[in-house]
């Protein structure tokens, strides 16, 4: 019943958009059938291998670093005052830029290859993902601080146990965050300079006028942006069992 | 043996200066057994965390066989006062209580068997995979005995461990508690708000002051042990004992240096 529900929209939209393009004569809004068929014969599969790996490989690796060095960065700064206070002016200065203006920059000083576009996606996802984090370490009950201190765990222990576990929730908000900046930061850095990519496929579609392909790649990116998302809640589900366990009870 | 000479501890600094303890001096021997009473906001807590390395007395010392204390010793095990928040709330509870076990056994078997002795002493065994918080207010606070009972500590520190938990378990608890002090020998140092409970349990009771505390009195405990909690507290010297230990927190509560209306109320029956 609930997946039925679930459905019916999705299924009234594509309805929709097969019956009002079918007879479309303008060559902007190709009927349906002919994206799908665009779909079919670039996305399944010859293109897969080719644009759509190389795509989602970047995001990923963007995401991965910026995840990594965020939580490093803003556990250390979480918990020292004095580190704060020294790098808040250019944690501020870093999350206003905006990720776009970074491109060129990042082309001139490191081509259009894999590693410049790498670099972009993990800046601009860094932010969401550091400020969550110095957010969530501060926010640890003093408590637990204490039982650790108690029982004379070290460091590391208490890092791995009890700081970064308490953090969690509020850090996987924030690479959630940073997940839906990846995936734009994926497409924009494909549209300016690049030789492969899902977003270079669709940009080079409408430069050479094949608009059921540029259609079919948009289409893609929604599936892709879909599932990434679910993956991501799947992967949090997991991770953060217990917190799910103790929200629904209380 | 842990002592504390003329430890005083206030809180901030200027005009929100807390003064909490203003002069205590205590010594615990070892493999005794000393029950603190005091009203509601003396000190007490403070005063445990001071003993425990936690928190920096401002002028006096804590000493532990005659080293000074600077930070948490690993001879002391604390049950701290708000167990729902002492407890990982992302841990089973068999990992809760061998968190502390992992710098002394370096085999995980070891430190099983432990937990699980542990678990078994405060009538926990089928739940070690259970969260804390799939628990009870009273399971949650013996799932923090257990983790202070399988540190095997010399000293256990126990601030009000029984406050939350209905009368039958308390009762049980505290004979838990007497007999693993009869077992493994460990001093044992209890705040506790019930009166019948400071006597019940002690060697001595320390009567803490209202704030800024000092040690009113300290009554030995001459009650023959093993104790039983039917027979004991029928004894005459146990009542004459609790009424004396009664009239001092009454009077501390109604004249302490700084009163406020709810502290006599909250003796013996708080929350
Ligand atoms: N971190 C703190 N900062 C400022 N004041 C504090 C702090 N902790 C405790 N106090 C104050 O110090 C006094 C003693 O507090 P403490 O918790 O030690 O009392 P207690 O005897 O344990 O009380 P209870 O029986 O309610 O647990 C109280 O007036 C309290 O408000
Ligand atoms: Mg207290």
């Amino acid at each position: 019943m609930r997946i039925v529900l679930r459905l019916l929209v999705p299924v009234l939209l594509v309805l929709l958009w097969w019956t009002t393009s079918a007879g479309s004569t303008s060559p902007f809004y190709p009927p349906l059938r002919e994206v799908l068929a665009a779909f079919q014969e670039s996305w399944l599969f010859t293109r897969l291998g080719s644009d759509l790996v190389p795509s989602v490989t970047r995001l990923l690796a963007g995401l991965l670093i910026a995840t990594v060095v965020g939580i490093a960065v803003g556990a250390a700064l979480g918990r020292s005052r004095l580190l704060m206070q020294a790098l808040n002016p250019a944690v501020q200065f870093g999350r206003s830029l905006p990720g776009t203006a970074l491109i060129p920059i990042s082309v001139v000083l490191f081509g259009i290859g894999d590693g410049s576009k790498i670099l972009v996606i993990a800046f601009v996802c860094l932010f969401p993902v550091l400020l969550n984090t110095v957010d969530a370490v501060r926010g640890v009950d003093p408590h637990l601080e204490d039982v650790a201190r108690s029982y004379r765990l070290t460091p590391a222990q208490r890092l791995a146990f009890v700081l970064l576990p308490a953090a969690a929730p509020q850090i996987f908000a924030g690479i959630r965050t940073a997940l839906g900046i990846a995936f734009i930061m994926m497409v924009v850095t494909e549209l300016y300079a690049a030789t492969n990519g899902v977003g270079f496929v669709t940009l080079s579609a409408r430069n050479s006028f094949d608009v059921p392909q540029m259609w079919a790649g948009t289409v893609l990116l929604g599936l892709l942006g879909v599932a990434l998302s679910a993956l991501f809640l799947v992967l949090q589900r997991r991770v953060l069992s217990w917190h799910i366990g103790m929200t629904e009870r209380n | 043996m842990l002592s504390v000479t003329n430890l005083r501890k206030t809180y901030g600094s200027g005009g929100q200066a807390v003064e909490a303890i203003r002069d205590l001096t205590l010594t615990v021997d070892k493999g005794e057994f000393v029950c603190i009473v005091g009203p509601s906001g003396a000190g007490k807590t403070t005063m445990l965390k001071c003993l425990c390395g936690l928190l920096k007395p401002s002028s006096g010392t804590v000493t532990l066989d005659g080293a000074p204390v600077t930070g948490p010793p690993k001879e002391i095990a604390s049950v701290f006062q708000d167990y729902s928040r002492s407890l990982m709330p992302w841990f089973t509870v068999q990992r809760n209580v061998g968190l502390p076990l992992r710098n002394r056994y370096r085999s995980a078997a070891d430190r099983a068997e432990r937990v699980a002795t542990a678990l078994d002493a405060v009538g926990l065994s089928g739940f070690g995979d259970r969260y804390p918080w799939q628990l009870s207010g009273g399971m949650q606070q013996r799932v923090a005995i257990a983790r202070g009972l399988a540190y095997a500590p010399e000293i256990l520190l126990l601030d009000e461990p029984f406050a939350s938990v209905d009368a039958q378990t308390r009762a049980d608890l505290e004979d838990l508690i007497l007999r693993v002090r009869d077992d493994t020998g460990v001093t044992m140092l209890l705040v506790t708000h019930d009166i019948d409970e400071a006597v019940y349990l002690a060697d001595r009771v320390v009567v803490m002051s209202a704030r800024p505390s000092v040690v009113l009195e300290t009554v030995p405990v001459d009650l023959p042990r093993p104790r039983d909690q039917v027979t004991t507290k029928r004894l005459p010297r146990f009542a004459e004992l609790r009424a004396h230990v009664l009239t001092l927190i009454r009077r501390t509560a109604l004249d302490g240096a700084a009163p406020t209306p709810d502290q006599h109320s909250t003796i013996g029956a708080r929350r």
